[in-house]
């Protein structure tokens, strides 16, 4: 692929969480999971607590966890905005794992509301994101 | 103190500094969705003639900080006085303790209050004070809701100047992202696809744009009120060591009187010892 790599910046509320360039972006939006390639056309797309994917110019790869948020692609510029989003690397997984079992079984009975559900979606996420670093 | 305040006023200008880019983003696309759609939303829907207005007053937790917290209130009466003025109701939120004991001082009514986090507001505040003043906001008017929010906080210019400011949070005036925020080469916006449909990302974006709005308010304040307190201090201590140097002297001048008193004291009768002996 000829097209210019794609300048990604994943901004949270407080801070920058990741900026640089990348080839490839897999999210995944409230209607499924999209990837982003250069030459992307413009959108902005509402996205799920969930993990997200960069495939950066170097080829490694980056995970890291956003907490809903959005994502806005033009001009060969992507931004992902979340109100809370970590790197990968930064996830402590032990915590998220603790947290993250009794909540699933909560939710296995039915028994967990919108708010645990969306906490159900971010602990996921962070521990995808945090294996996913961490190389397994 | 003075010290202290100017190692805190530093990271608070770092964190309102890393704040930015979330919030230029975020602007960004609030507009790019203005531009692409005619946009109808209850939170940028104004009422002709607003009954209610709630404020959002921010000041400190603590004192000894000049006239930050006055200045922030005095800025808060003066809007309170125009919103009675127009025939509305005010309803009262603040943050910061300083803001709660001038109105319960008064006694008069505080809808809600937060503090604890006036010189380091973390996100998950403004969040919760967002979730707060939306609901409000939504809800209708028999029931209680508002027709308009104000925040009135402080802004951060420089070291030297903080000014109070009172600006309208909602209903949202969307404006075209500022100059800076958008490359010359890049000026009309794109035909953006939305995902689901714009009225889902609109509802996802304003939100996450008021709690920005609020979150910004209290790090402009939380820097202003750092800064504030540093030049209260630094005129504290300069003078308080006015006066060390002043006492010093008085109290030199006194013990120096003292000894030539003695001196003069010991001279005299000595010399009215030699005089009697002599005589003898």
């Amino acid at each position: 692929m000829d097209r210019e790599p794609l300048h990604v910046e994943v901004v949270s509320a407080d801070r920058v969480i990741w900026s640089g360039s990348a080839v490839n972006i897999i999210a995944r939006t409230v209607e499924g999971d999209i990837g982003i390639l250069p030459g992307h056309e413009p959108l902005l797309a509402v996205l799920e607590p969930s993990m997200v994917e960069i495939v950066t110019a170097e080829g490694t790869s980056e995970s890291l966890m956003v907490d809903g948020g959005f994502i806005s692609v033009a001009h060969g510029h992507v931004s992902v905005l979340a109100q809370y989003a970590e790197l990968g690397k930064e996830v402590s997984l032990e915590e998220a794992r603790m947290e993250l079992a009794p909540l699933v079984q909560k939710a296995q009975q039915g028994q967990a509301d919108d708010a645990e559900i969306h906490r159900l979606k971010m602990l996921k996420a962070q521990v995808r994101a945090g294996e996913k670093a961490n190389g397994n | 103190m003075e010290l202290i305040a100017a190692s805190r006023v530093v990271k608070a200008q770092q964190a309102a500094r890393s704040a930015a880019p979330y919030t230029r983003e975020l602007t960004k696309a609030v507009s790019a969705l203005a531009s692409a759609h005619d946009i109808d939303h209850p939170l940028l829907r104004a009422v002709e003639e607003p009954r209610r207005s709630a404020m959002l007053l921010i000041t400190s937790d603590r004192g000894l900080a000049g006239a930050y917290s006055a200045n922030a209130i005095k800025a808060a009466e003066q809007l309170h006085a125009k919103i009675i003025q127009e025939g509305q109701e005010n309803v009262q939120y603040i943050t910061g303790n300083k803001g709660v004991a001038y109105f319960e001082f008064r006694n008069r009514h505080i809808e809600q209050s937060w503090t604890g986090f006036s010189d380091r507001p973390t996100y998950a505040e403004a969040k919760e004070i967002a979730d707060v003043l939306l609901e409000r906001f939504l809800r209708p008017y028999e029931e209680g809701g508002v027709d308009q929010i104000h925040i009135v906080g402080t802004r951060f210019v420089s070291m030297m100047t903080q000014n109070p400011m009172a600006v309208r949070l909602l209903p949202l005036v969307v404006e075209d992202a500022p100059a800076d925020y958008v490359d010359s080469a890049e000026e009309t916006y794109p035909f953006y696809d939305f995902e689901p449909d714009a009225k889902t990302v609109l509802d996802t974006v304003l939100p996450l744009f008021v709690a920005d709005r609020i979150h910004t308010a209290l790090l402009q304040s939380a820097a202003s009120e750092l800064a504030s307190r540093q030049s209260a201090m630094k005129s504290a201590t300069d003078n308080a060591q006015e006066l060390i140097e002043k006492l010093t002297r008085a109290e030199n001048q006194a013990r120096q009187a003292g000894i030539t008193q003695e001196i003069t004291e010991i001279v005299g009768g000595a010399s009215a010892l030699a005089e009697s002996a002599g005589n003898e």
